[in-house]
C-alpha cells in the first residue's frame, strides 16, 4: 500500500485535488463505477440472469389476475372472449368470408399470432420507462426487462395456442404431421418479438412520448398485415403500377408469420411461397439489430 | 431528493452564494482517528450530480394542450423538465471496514450521493471510483405487493442475482429473520408497513456484498427488528469492507457508524467522528 493519506494531504495542501484523487484510485485499482460491458460479457450477465427473467415473466402474470375473482382463469377467458369478438366483427357483421376457406380459423389464427407480436413490442415499449425505479436500486443487465416482458407474452400464448388448437379443430381441420412445426414458427416469431422489442425499449426509454403514439402505429400495422382478409386476394384490383404493394404487405414480419402458422393449421391455404425464408430473415435480422442497439445505450437507462 | 434545490433549465449553474458558504472539505485531518486505516474502497473525486425531472412545472404553465402547442411553435424545451444539482463537489475517501452515516436534512443529496456511488446515475463532473460494485440496498422496486411473501423472496433474491441453489439455502434464513412468520403465505398487500419494511431488508441484506449503500432501511420496525438489523449491518461491515448509511435517526447512526459526513445543500459541510458531527448537527 502505498500512503494515501499523504495523497489526501497534498489534495488539501492546495495542489490539483482531482489528479490526486485519481491517483490514489489508480493506485488501489478502483474503478470508475459507469461503463458499459463488452457485448460478449453483457450476453454473459444477462444469461446469468435467466432465473430473474422468468421469475419476473411468471411473477407479472400472476399479480396481472390476483384482484380479479375469476383469476388465473382469465388468461383462457381473455383469448376466447377476443377470438369471439373479431368474429362476430369480421365474420358475421362485416362479412368477410366470401372468397377465403375456412374463414373462422384465418381470421382467429391471425389475430392470436398479430397480438403476440403486438403484445410484446408494446410492452417492451414500456419495460425501461416502466421499471425506472428497479433499474434505479439494482445493477442487472438492462435487457433483462424487455426480455422478461417478451417471457411473459409467450406464456400467454401458450394458452392462446391451446384455444387455437381446439378452434381450429372444431372448424374441421385435422392433426396433421405439419402440426410439428408449429413449435419452430413459435419460436421464429418470438425471437423477431424480442428483438423487435429491445428495439422499442431504447426507443420508449428516451423519446417519452413513443408510449402514447405506439397504439396508432400498432393499428395500422395490424391492418396492412392481412388479419382480417387475404392479402392477395386485397391486392388483385390494384393497378399493375401498384404492384409493388402487395410485396410489401407480404414481406412484413407480422404477415409473414400469420401465414405460415394459417399454412400449417388450415389445409386450404395457400401462404406466399417466401413465407419461411421472409420469417427466418426477420427473425435474424430483428434479433441481431435490436440486441445491438438496445446495448449500445444499456449505461444510460434509467438517468437524465 | 424532491426537495434538492432546483435550477431552472439553462441556468444550472449553483447560486453564487453557495460558493461563499463555509467549505469544510477537505477534512481528511480527521480522519485518521476515524477509521481504522485500510485500503481505500470507494473515492469520491469532486462529484457534481445533476438530473432532470419531469412533471415539475407550476400550476400556471402545466397541463394544457393550446401552451403545449405555443411552446412547440416556439420552439421551446418542456417547462415540465427541470434541472436539479442535487450534488455540488463533494470528495471523500472510504476504506475497508468503514461503516459511514450520512445525514443531512431532506434535499442535502444523501440519497443521489448513495445513488451516484452504486453507479446509477452518471457523474455530471468529477468521479466516483469503487473496488468492485456497490449495492444499494434496496429490493423493494423488484417487488409486487399482490404476491405472496414466498414469491417475492425469491423474486428479490433472484433480483438481486442470486442463483437457485443460493436462494434455498438462504430462503428459511430470510423468513427467519424477517419474523412474519405464517404471513409469508399471503400477499405483501395485506401486510402491515412495518411487516413489509422487514421482509424487505430482510431480502435485501441476504445477498454479500462488498460495497453496501443502505438508504433509510431501519426507519421503520419495532425495537427488537431494529436491534437484529444493527446486528445485521455489523456482520456485513466486518465481512464485506464497507458499509454506507443513510438516516434521519442519529441514534442509529451513532451506534453504527465509525465516520459521519454530514451534506448540506449538497456539500460536505463537516466529515469525522459520529459524535463531534452529530453534536454540530444538532446544534446547527
Amino acid at each position: 500500500m502505498s500512503q494515501p493519506e499523504s495523497a489526501v494531504a497534498d489534495a488539501q495542501a492546495g495542489g490539483p485535488a482531482t489528479d490526486s484523487l485519481a491517483d490514489l484510485a489508480r493506485r488501489h485499482g478502483l474503478r470508475r463505477a459507469i461503463a458499459r460491458p463488452s457485448l460478449p460479457s453483457y450476453v454473459r450477465q444477462l444469461w446469468a440472469r435467466r432465473h430473474f427473467v422468468l421469475k419476473y415473466a411468471t411473477s407479472r402474470n400472476v399479480s396481472k389476475y390476483s384482484d380479479s375473482a375469476l383469476g388465473q382463469l382469465w388468461q383462457l377467458l381473455t383469448p376466447l372472449l377476443n377470438a369471439g369478438v373479431y368474429f362476430l366483427m369480421f365474420g358475421v357483421i362485416l362479412d368477410q368470408q366470401k372468397d377465403i376457406p375456412n374463414y373462422t380459423a384465418f381470421l382467429i389464427t391471425g389475430v392470436f399470432i398479430f397480438t403476440f407480436t403486438q403484445r410484446t413490442v408494446t410492452g417492451g415499449a414500456k419495460s425501461i420507462s416502466g421499471n425506472l425505479s428497479m433499474i434505479r436500486a439494482l445493477h442487472f443487465p438492462r435487457a433483462a426487462l424487455p426480455l422478461a416482458y417478451a417471457v411473459q407474452e409467450l406464456q400467454q400464448l401458450a394458452w392462446s395456442m391451446g384455444v387455437l388448437g381446439i378452434i381450429v379443430l372444431l372448424t374441421g381441420e385435422e392433426i396433421t404431421t405439419r402440426w410439428l412445426l408449429i413449435p419452430v414458427a413459435l419460436i421464429l416469431q418470438l425471437v423477431f418479438n424480442i428483438g423487435a422489442s429491445l428495439f422499442m425499449a431504447r426507443i420508449g426509454a428516451f423519446a417519452r412520448d413513443m408510449n402514447q403514439l405506439l397504439p396508432f402505429i400498432m393499428r395500422t400495422w395490424l391492418y396492412a398485415s392481412g388479419v382480417f382478409f387475404s392479402i392477395p386476394a386485397r391486392v388483385d384490383d390494384l393497378p399493375e403500377s401498384l404492384g409493388f404493394i402487395r410485396y410489401v404487405l407480404e414481406l412484413n414480419p407480422a404477415a409473414a408469420y400469420i401465414e405460415l402458422m394459417r399454412d400449417l393449421l388450415i389445409s386450404d391455404h395457400s401462404p406466399p411461397q417466401w413465407a419461411w425464408a421472409t420469417a427466418i430473415f426477420w427473425a435474424v435480422f430483428a434479433l441481431v439489430v435490436g440486441f445491438w442497439y438496445f446495448w449500445r445505450a444499456e449505461e444510460r437507462y434509467g438517468r437524465g | 431528493m424532491a426537495e434538492a434545490e432546483v435550477v431552472a433549465q439553462g441556468a444550472a449553474q449553483p447560486a453564487k452564494g453557495a460558493q461563499a458558504m463555509e467549505r469544510v472539505w477537505p477534512v481528511s485531518a480527521e480522519e485518521p482517528q476515524a477509521s481504522p486505516v485500510g485500503t481505500p474502497t470507494v473515492i469520491v473525486d469532486d462529484l457534481h450530480i445533476v438530473y432532470k425531472v419531469y412533471g415539475a412545472a407550476s400550476e400556471a404553465e402545466k397541463g394544457n394542450a393550446v401552451n403545449a402547442l405555443l411552446r412547440l411553435v416556439k420552439r421551446q424545451g418542456r417547462p415540465q423538465m427541470k434541472e436539479i444539482h442535487a450534488v455540488k463537489g463533494v470528495s471523500f475517501v472510504a476504506r475497508h471496514g468503514d461503516a459511514i452515516g450520512i445525514i443531512g436534512r431532506n434535499g442535502s443529496g444523501k440519497s443521489t450521493l448513495l445513488r451516484a456511488i452504486a453507479g446509477l446515475l452518471p457523474p455530471h463532473k468529477g468521479a466516483v471510483y469503487t473496488d468492485g460494485q456497490p449495492s444499494l440496498l434496496g429490493v423493494n422496486a423488484a417487488l409486487m405487493k399482490e404476491l405472496t411473501g414466498e414469491r417475492n423472496i425469491v423474486l428479490g433474491c433472484y433480483a438481486m442475482g442470486m442463483t437457485p441453489s443460493e436462494v434455498r439455502a438462504q430462503y428459511d434464513d430470510i423468513v427467519d429473520f424477517s419474523g412474519i412468520g405464517e404471513f409469508v403465505q399471503f400477499p405483501m398487500s395485506t401486510y402491515s408497513s412495518g411487516m413489509g419494511a422487514r421482509l424487505r431488508f430482510a431480502i435485501a441484506s441476504a445477498k454479500t456484498h462488498d460495497v453496501l449503500l443502505i438508504d433509510e432501511a431501519l426507519a421503520t420496525g419495532d425495537r427488537e427488528f431494529k436491534r437484529k438489523s444493527q446486528e445485521r449491518i455489523m456482520q456485513m461491515r466486518k465481512s464485506a469492507g464497507t458499509v454506507f448509511l443513510v438516516a434521519h435517526n442519529l441514534d442509529v447512526i451513532e451506534e453504527t457508524c465509525n465516520r459521519v459526513i454530514w451534506l448540506h445543500k449538497g456539500k460536505v459541510k463537516m466529515d469525522g467522528d459520529p459524535t463531534e458531527v452529530i453534536a454540530a448537527y444538532n446544534k446547527a
